[in-house]
């Protein structure tokens, strides 16, 4: 790189100069650091700077909606490989279980230099676990990362498990654990934030036959972060 | 301390040693008898509103040790520490698993306060720390390092972690009284019975009776994030 400068600058095109990232081949090791929160199908990609997932601050696509509210990932597949993206989808089989881990393996990047991962986060109404857009170093290396949970800012958070996972129907699709309640009359009926934004967290209640979530305080809250991945860039 | 000085031009040579005379001739008359080790300085700042921590656990040790790991079953002794805060059984794995040394701080350490300690260990081709204390006002959460690899630290290198919070996974976050030791229950410490998720994870917080949980005996100074404790770590020689 050192040497290059003056191409780099004055007779690369830029345009050129942004498509000739070397492909690279990476391990993905996503683990669910939360004690009592499950993550739906992940989806791992790698893309290049025309996509994002999902941003802060934004408001979510209709494909990040569907899988922030539901676990469906299939939009966003869809629409990153229109642009280009080369992905994993759902490494773990299914739901990733708290406290477990699961790994992607020799994932070729192509000439995609970003990675981006997203899976929603049950029971929540559109919380989700996301890494935007990280640039994957050129270095070999085993490189770790600390992931956030997000709202999509799409559905009132209102806790209600109901199975209400489709784009536009209010309430929490599963509790996979099945250690919650029922009957709850919700938390709230308004979202302040419509953008993408850090979850406030479930509040929860530990009232099983009613109160005002049907998830518990103590086991369904969470602190951030609430994924580790580990890269390695082989 | 004269050895000190082969420190900088030696350090490969002496990492392979243990505690025995130098079998490389060149370094015969030096080394015969000489004992080496590294020391290190720890303090660690409680950085919650009201979660003591319980006097801090030290070792160093080879690479083959984990004191714990998201995912997996406590061991015995990491249950005892992160719902009792005792140290005893904590060490006593980590000696049969080969750690060189293990050290106990002497007190809690109180929000707001920092405790140090320093610990000595004999020098070898892995070193790694493990720490770990218990925040006694919650059921079994505690705060660590595990595995922290000492050997990139040069003599006076100073590192800073920020700790996260840890949940043992053996003992059910109900709040209630009678089971947190701390001063606010100054309840049951460790029980063996297990009957939560019987894995570590991070911890989700506490409820409080401040927060919809009316038979929780926590108040809302006991809430707490991540992270908890901020660990400076020195290589003092």
């Amino acid at each position: 790189m050192k040497t290059n400068s003056i191409l780099a600058i004055s007779t690369l095109p830029l345009l050129l100069a942004s498509s000739i990232a070397s492909a690279q081949v990476l391990d993905v090791k996503v683990t669910n650091l939360t004690q009592g929160m499950f993550f739906t199908p992940l989806l791992v990609s790698a893309h290049d700077n025309s996509l994002h997932l999902f941003e802060s601050g934004e408001s979510a696509t209709s494909e990040l909606t569907a899988m922030a509210e539901g676990g469906d990932i299939s939009g966003l597949v869809t629409a990153s490989e229109a642009l280009g993206a080369v992905n994993s989808e759902n490494p773990a089989a299914g739901l990733l279980s708290p406290s477990s881990s699961t790994t992607v393996s020799d994932l070729n990047t192509g000439s995609n230099g970003y990675l981006s991962i997203t899976a929603m986060l049950l029971p929540t109404n559109d919380g989700f676990v996301g890494l935007d857009s990280w640039a994957i170093p050129e270095e070999a290396g085993t490189y770790t990362l600390f992931l956030n949970a997000y709202d999509a800012g799409t559905e009132v958070n209102d806790e209600i498990v109901n199975g209400g996972g489709a784009v536009g129907v209010v309430g929490i699709p599963a509790n996979p654990g099945a250690n919650g309640g029922t009957g709850a009359s919700g938390v709230t009926t308004s979202e302040s934030n419509q953008t993408v934004h850090i979850h406030r967290g479930n509040v929860g209640d530990t009232d099983n036959a009613g109160g005002v979530s049907d998830v518990d305080s103590r086991i369904h809250r969470w602190l951030n972060p609430v994924a580790k991945v580990v890269v390695t860039v082989k | 301390m004269s050895i000190k000085k082969y420190f900088g031009i030696g350090f490969s040579v002496f990492s392979l040693l243990t505690i025995s005379a130098c079998s490389d001739s060149d370094n015969d008359d030096v080394m015969k008898d000489v004992v080496v080790t590294q020391s290190y300085e720890l303090t660690v700042s409680n950085l919650t509103n009201n979660q003591p921590f319980s006097p801090l656990a030290v070792s160093i040790h080879g690479a083959n040790y984990t004191a714990w790991s998201i995912g997996t079953e406590s061991s015995l002794g990491l249950e005892m520490l992160a719902e009792g805060g005792a140290t005893a059984g904590f060490f006593s794995e980590a000696t049969a698993a080969g750690a060189y040394v293990t050290v106990s701080g002497d007190a809690p350490i109180f929000s707001g306060e920092s405790g140090t300690l320093e610990i000595e260990s004999i020098l070898n081709d892995e070193m790694e720390l493990t720490i770990a204390t218990m925040l006694i006002n919650t059921n079994d959460a505690f705060t660590g390092f595990h595995g922290f690899d000492l050997t990139s630290l040069e003599i006076g290198d100073e590192v800073t972690v920020l700790l996260p919070v840890y949940d043992a996974g053996t003992e059910a976050n109900n709040e209630l009284v009678g089971t947190i030791p701390g001063p606010a229950d100054n309840g049951e410490g460790f029980n063996v019975a297990r009957d939560d998720v019987d894995v570590v994870a991070r911890h989700s917080g506490v409820v409080t009776n401040a927060d919809g949980y009316a038979e929780s005996v926590l108040d809302s100074s006991h809430s707490f994030d991540a992270p908890v404790a901020k660990l400076v770590l020195k290589r003092t020689e």
